[in-house]
């Protein structure tokens, strides 16, 4: 079968050697430090950083490339959206304004808004692939019994865990029905219409969501005829120790969270300001 | 006396969205350690006695009860569904559907999980499990790589390390290729005789499950039970014919050689058949049948050349097949789970292309149709129904490939209810689809294929999960579109199905074409059979126990015969 997107995939690479939890606690890590800040040196760094870190996993652009591509659609709109109702946000931040050229009406392009904007496209790039990264290199048994291991209930660390390992099962069966539906005439190739595309795809949801239904039926009989939730704890067949590297990897992270911090309390302020 | 482990007395239950008992007053006593197989065509209620066995009933799905069941002399009732489990282990049907762990190992432990066992032991009861279903070199291994048998064996030794002494296997032959299940039902009775574990079996393929010793079978029909007795017995009697469970092939032979079945000859397996009796009325028949010659149209419609093809980097799927079908065939492809066989169906269709070879319909290279050009000639009815069918009324759902293909409203009328009427389904016309059983929803996406009119109509397991009733009601309606002209191909595992509907065979092993003949042929051929995960059929057997002189003739004139006798 073809490689499905988003699918774990079980290769020898030091992160992923990490336990679940390792990988968990660094991505929310991660993840505070992007939120934080807009400084557009740690931004760059960690786009770079994480550049790295993808090239480490050995993990192949191509699996992730989908939701990548799909992630930057959003991005742009994001960007279009933020320009149209607060075309002067730059400004606002920055306090000084440089005008570029006007577009129409009230819509000016200014230096600050552009490196605004920068700022926030690089935002999503320090993040996304770490993100799709973790969702990749994360063995979902693995990741349940992290979420578990943090506090959360592991009912629904399964069911997460659960959704995550039925991703490529899906996508096998959409591509399935979706056969099924063309060979009945029903036209989803890049020949047809986007507007009848669109209509016809519901041809293959119906019987994606039936079906997706009856393998829930069937999968959540066998985890209670095998007495799952029987008791408030559970222990993980899968769950790892941790090691030195696990250490290393979380103080790692924590120091860049720190940094970020500190650099944010000395400017007093989340912006790096080219302008004044 | 040995202990009763489960026990029905006056048990019936209702659905709670159903009006009527789906169970009524059930009295059935099972002791430890015996092996118990459970028939009854569709709808019997066979698989609402295994829900009540392993607690689904009433703890999952609701309903009123009344009488009494107990597991081990506790009531059910007062039990929950995990304290169950500890009793009950259940292999259900679907292996795929069943499997919760990422690995094989992950997967075997889950009960030991919810059971909160401390990992290092848990890893050492896993191995242990593993090692006696023979599936402890794969622990590492994602449940979805291997083969159907092993995917059953993982499923299996996860309900062994719970220590039930119940192991309730629900339909365990239903996705299994003949030598596959053979080997299941082997293990199953190893792990009956070694460890004293009461065995109780859900199937209607009867002759493959007699293959090993049974106990007792009982016959469940309109949710009573009409027969408890040892297969001796029951084999004896009319009760199969009359209920519609298939009887082993080999019966059926000798009741039309004129043999009178009775306990002396012991049928309950090829093996013990007491055959010096039947020797002569055997004998006899054979020489009073002829084999019927079948003429094969001339002109060849669909030809596979050469065709190769593999999935990304992997090793090829197929490897240089060719095989030519001509107009007017009913031919089956078979081979074991992963020999190639639905890749080739994909490869007819368009869905992948060959990375060599050529694909002729009526000697013209189709290699640049699409697949919606493909499908005007060549349609493709899925094994699963629910994969295929999109709107929720018949009406609808058959017109569906004319109106996408802009065939005016008045001439869609006409057309689906002529393809409704041949299939059976114009009473049906108005109802929604989610009113129709399995069957006759199977029925619907075929006639959703045969409405756009195609010459050749592949079909992908077409009786899969069928009991006998439908079964031959599916194969029925098969056969009488094969008459009317149109070229039908099956893949299919069934062993059943290839000897008595089709007429030749193309066996896949290992992406390689093994062999190309009649069924009779390929199902007498020890090298082939072995080769292809096939399991040789009993009439062989039967013919080779009572030396006839030519036993591949015989089970060629049994089809012959018997194919006249039910007018197919």
């Amino acid at each position: 079968m073809n490689e499905a997107m988003l699918e774990y995939l079980e290769i020898d690479s030091p992160i992923h050697k990490l336990t679940g939890a390792t990988k968990l606690i660094c991505l929310i890590l991660w993840s505070l430090t992007s939120m934080l800040t807009y400084n557009t040196y740690i931004l760059g760094f960690m786009v770079i950083f994480s550049i790295i870190i993808f090239k480490i996993s050995k993990v192949k652009f191509k699996q992730i490339s989908f939701v990548f591509y799909f992630i930057l659609v959003f991005l742009l709109i994001n960007n279009i959206a933020i320009f149209i109702f607060s075309p002067y946000q730059g400004v606002e931040i920055y306090k000084t304004r440089t005008d570029l050229f006007q577009i129409i009406g009230p819509y000016t392009l200014t230096m600050e808004g552009l490196f605004y904007h920068l700022n926030i496209t690089i935002k999503y790039f320090s993040i996304i692939p770490i993100a799709l990264l973790f969702m990749v290199a994360t063995n979902p048994s693995e990741f349940a019994a992290s979420l578990n291991k943090i506090g959360i209930s592991y009912k629904i660390g399964y069911s997460v865990a659960i959704a995550l390992r039925y991703i490529p099962d899906i996508q096998n069966e959409y591509r399935d029905i979706s056969f099924a539906q063309q060979a009945r005439g029903i036209d989803l190739s890049k020949k047809a219409k986007l507007v009848d595309r669109i209509k016809n795809s519901t041809s293959i949801l119906m019987p994606l969501i039936f079906s997706s239904l009856a393998r829930i039926e069937t999968v959540s009989c066998a985890m209670e005829l095998r007495a799952f939730g029987n008791n408030k704890k559970r222990t993980w067949y899968s769950a790892r120790e941790f090691e030195k590297r696990d250490y290393r990897a979380i103080l790692m992270l924590l120091v860049l969270f720190i940094i970020s911090v500190a650099i944010t309390l000395k400017n007093g302020n989340r912006f790096y300001n080219p302008f004044i | 006396m040995k202990k009763k482990v489960i026990e029905f007395i006056d048990f019936s239950f209702k659905y709670r969205a159903q009006a009527n008992p789906t169970l009524n007053n059930i009295n059935l006593t099972i002791y430890e350690g015996e092996k118990i197989l459970i028939v009854g065509p569709s709808g019997s209620g066979k698989s609402t006695i295994s829900n009540a066995i392993n607690g689904l009933i009433p703890f999952r799905y609701e309903g009123d009860i009344s009488g009494s069941l107990k597991i081990n002399g506790k009531e059910t009732k007062d039990l929950s569904i995990f304290e169950l489990s500890n009793m009950v282990g259940t292999v259900l049907q679907d292996p795929d559907g069943q499997f919760i762990g990422l690995t094989v190992g992950e997967d075997i432990a889950f009960k030991l999980e919810n059971d909160c066992v401390e990992q290092g032991k848990m890893k050492e009861i896993v191995k242990e499990a593993a090692k006696v279903v023979d599936i402890d070199t794969r622990l590492d291994s994602s449940p979805h790589k291997l083969s159907g048998g092993q995917k059953q064996r993982v499923s299996l030794a996860g309900v062994m390390v719970g220590d039930a002494n119940i192991l309730l296997f629900d339909e365990p032959l239903a996705s299994l290729d003949p030598a596959t299940g053979k080997t299941a039902i082997e293990l199953i009775d190893k792990i009956n005789k070694t460890s004293n574990k009461t065995v109780v079996i859900v199937e209607h393929r009867l002759e493959d499950v007699l293959y090993c010793d049974l106990d007792r079978i009982v016959v469940v029909e309109d949710g009573r039970i009409i027969q408890d007795a040892n297969p001796n017995e029951l084999l004896c009697s009319n009760i199969l014919h009359e209920t519609g469970i298939r009887e082993p092939l080999y019966i059926t032979a000798l009741k039309y050689a004129g043999c009178k079945i009775n306990s002396e000859l012991k049928p309950e397996n090829i093996y013990s058949l007491n055959i010096d009796k039947c020797k002569n009325s055997l004998n006899e028949w054979f020489e009073s049948t002829k084999e019927e010659k079948t003429e094969i149209e001339e002109e060849i419609i669909l030809e596979l050349k050469n065709i190769k093809f593999k999935y990304n980097n992997k090793k090829n799927t197929l490897d240089d097949v060719s095989f030519k079908i001509h107009k007017g065939e009913l031919v089956s492809i078979v081979g074991k789970n992963g020999a190639g066989k639905s890749t080739i169906s994909k490869l007819i269709c368009g869905f992948y292309q060959p990375y060599s070879g050529e694909i002729l319909f009526k000697g013209r290279n189709i290699a640049k149709d699409t697949i919606k050009e493909r499908a005007e000639k060549i349609g493709m009815v899925m094994q699963n129904p629910n994969q295929m069918i999109s709107k929720t009324m018949i009406f609808e759902e058959v017109a569906l490939g004319l109106k996408v293909r802009g065939v005016p409203e008045e001439q869609i009328k006409d057309r689906v209810f002529e393809t409704l009427k041949i299939c059976g389904l114009y009473e049906m016309r108005n109802w929604p689809i989610s009113a129709l059983s399995y069957g006759q929803k199977k029925r619907v996406t075929i006639a959703s294929i045969l409405i756009i009119n195609p010459e050749v109509i592949i079909l992908d397991e077409p009786t899969a999960g069928q009991d006998f009733r439908h079964y031959t009601e599916i194969m029925e309606f098969i056969c009488e579109l094969n008459k009317k002209g149109v070229t039908i191909i099956m893949i299919t595992h069934d062993m059943h199905l290839m000897l008595e509907y089709t007429n030749r065979a193309i066996v896949l092993s290992e992406g390689i074409k093994l062999m190309d003949d009649s069924a009779a042929n390929v199902l007498t051929d020890e090298k082939i059979i072995k080769a292809a995960n096939l399991k040789e059929t009993s009439l062989y057997q039967l013919a080779i126990n009572a030396n006839l002189k030519n036993p591949r003739e015989f089970v060629q004139r049994f089809i012959d015969y018997d194919r006249r006798i039910r007018k197919i």
